[in-house]
């Protein structure tokens, strides 16, 4: 090998391994058995780098932003505004006045339903859900309906998971005003096809939002590329603090929107009379933002941008694979989800074990998994269980991590079947 | 004892062959004919739902009583066995069996203690009861032991509606 095809086959190398020490929730022990934590599609761990830069923003640069005439003002002013040119170049937005903080996923689709939606829906519009909606992209839509007399229109799964295209032709049509769709299905690992929903959508005058909590974190995002108008994230699941989310939408809608809240800092003038909002994004951010989230949510993408993203990919890629491999083998296990186009999330279900029940066994040998409906009741219902177990893996997860994950199962057998 | 065992220990305290039974074979789950009232309880953050129903009589005692619904082997597994004993019992019976429960579920009450909370009757139905003592050591999964009590309490004091969460009573799970 020359010494330029090794520092290429180097850079695209990605030792999750090494990764592991950066974590140090990691090191710790559950019930006395290291720690195997497959919930990151839940909330993903935080490297130290996070962990500092949050400590250190309280330690030496904390003040409220935007406000004071005094130096440690200026300075956390000056940290919160890099989060979001971090955040901007991280999504590729064209400027930072499109990425609007919010404190979660849940805020930022809420703030689009609340604003665009009540600017913009009338009786005989139709909203466009998928079958596979976290209850965050669902409910929002359903309040918003009912104020504004538009209907919700649900586009199918099937079988395996998958939604194809021609799934959504055959909701979307004319009277589409906006479709509302998950990035990757948080329950499946679905990857969905935003970028020829947004064809499909854009050709009769709708508007698409995807929800990225996901998605961001399994691949890298270019909103422009995508074509979507409005794209939601949290900061916890990209391995960043709680307590922070990012709506990115274009400038123009941005402008053309109504206030979420009202309150300090979104205003430009007040009187009793009238008042005006500030230019965005600071119309959409009433109130002390979350400063010091926002910093940590800016460390995240420093520390993810280290990596060679696609080599991340495809360690999660290779995970996934080698994790659905090996629930085959396990008898009574069945995969659910098993679409083409997959994120690194896999549900499971076990022939007469309840996910539940199944959860707090491997939880006694160190392995965190979710059961239960993960918040996509819906989806539950269309799939004709009421819960799953799911292992979602991250950055950080090993294959020892599915081989502990498969040798706990089998334990769970013993004691459960 | 080494400390994986003790763990062992913990999941098979939890996992007894009865409440596995119960889970996979729960008897009465059905809804009571002419049943005097009916509740759901409803655990919003994991869906597991259980409906109560109940055929009192004047005199105040339960002459049938049914709990079917969705859930995990405990929860299954409680209602089951909370139908099992508390069948041709008194109303008084089953508010008495309700706390004695509630107290082993939660670690306060042994089952010797939980004994002297009941009539003497009942002594052997706290014994069986005694195997959901187990989540104690599950601090989550108590909920799931205590579902179809809940259930059962707003059963008999006629309303139709329990939750494990306070403030997420859904009136549109409650059966009509």
């Amino acid at each position: 090998m020359t010494a330029a095809a090794r520092k290429a086959a180097m850079a695209t190398t990605f030792d999750p391994v090494a990764v592991r020490c950066d974590f140090p929730i990691l090191a710790r022990q559950v019930h006395g058995k290291p720690l195997v934590y497959l919930d990151s599609a839940a909330s993903a761990q935080k490297p130290k780098a996070v962990l500092d830069a949050m400590t250190a923003a309280f330690e030496t640069e904390y003040a409220n932003v935007h406000r004071g005439a005094y130096l440690l003002s200026e300075r956390a002013t000056v940290n919160y505004e890099a989060a979001r040119e971090k955040v901007r170049a991280f999504v590729n937005a064209k400027e930072p006045a499109e990425i609007v903080f919010t404190k979660g996923a849940t805020e930022a689709i809420n703030l689009v339903a609340a604003t665009w939606g009540r600017a913009n829906l009338k009786p005989g519009d139709e909203i466009v859900l998928t079958e596979l909606e976290h209850h965050s992209n669902i409910v929002p839509w359903q309040l918003v309906r009912d104020q504004t007399g538009a209907t919700i229109r649900v586009v199918k799964i099937e079988n395996d998971g998958g939604v194809p295209t021609t799934a959504f032709a055959q909701v979307i049509g004319p009277r589409t005003k906006i479709v509302a769709l998950a990035h990757v299905s948080n329950v499946l690992g679905t990857i969905l096809p935003v970028e020829q929903v947004v064809e499909m959508a854009h050709a009769v005058g709708a508007k698409v939002l995807v929800d990225g909590c996901q998605g961001i974190v399994h691949e890298s995002v270019d909103v422009q590329s995508l074509g979507c108008d409005f794209y939601a994230f949290s900061g916890h699941k990209l391995y960043g603090p709680n307590a922070i989310g990012v709506l990115w939408a274009r400038r123009e809608l941005l402008e053309a929107m109504p206030p979420y809240q009202g309150g300090g800092e979104m205003i430009s003038t007040v009187t009793f009379e009238r008042s005006t909002w500030a230019e965005v994004p600071a119309k959409f951010e009433a109130g002390t933002p979350p400063i010091v989230p926002a910093i940590g949510l800016g460390a995240a993408i420093d520390y993810l941008s280290q990596f060679d993203r696609a080599a991340v990919a495809a360690h999660e890629r290779d995970l996934l694979s080698h994790a659905m491999h090996r629930l085959s083998e396990v008898p009574g296990i069945k995969l659910v989800g098993t679409a083409q186009r997959k994120a690194a999330v896999q549900s499971f279900v076990l022939d007469g074990a309840h996910p539940h029940d199944l959860a707090t066994v491997l939880d006694r040998s160190g392995v965190c998994v979710r059961a239960g409906h993960h918040c996509a009741q819906p989806l539950m219902a269309a799939l004709g269980h009421t819960a799953t177990a799911r292992a979602s893996f991250g950055i950080y997860n090993t294959t020892a991590d599915v081989d502990a994950l498969i040798a706990a199962l089998h334990k769970a057998r013993e004691i459960l079947l | 004892m080494t400390a994986a065992a003790e763990r062992t220990d913990d999941l098979t305290a939890l996992y007894q062959e009865i409440i596995l039974d119960h889970g996979r074979k729960p008897r009465n789950s059905r809804l009571v004919e002419q049943a005097s009232c009916t509740a759901q309880g409803n655990n919003p953050l994991c869906g597991d739902r259980v409906t109560v129903s109940a055929r009192v009589s004047p005199d105040g005692f339960i002459d049938d009583l049914g709990a079917e619904g969705r859930g995990c082997a405990i929860s299954i597994a409680s209602a089951s066995l909370m139908t099992d004993v508390l069948k041709g019992r008194s109303i008084d019976d089953a508010a008495r069996v309700f706390r004695a429960v509630q107290g082993m579920c939660t670690g306060t009450h042994d089952p010797d203690h939980a004994k002297t909370l009941v009539s003497p009757e009942l002594a052997d139905g706290i014994d069986r009861l005694a195997a959901l003592s187990g989540v104690r050591q599950f601090p989550s999964r108590v909920k799931c032991a205590t579902l179809a009590w809940h259930a059962l309490v707003s059963c008999l004091e006629g309303r139709a509606a329990a939750t494990t969460e306070p403030g997420h009573a859904q009136p549109d799970h409650v059966q009509p």
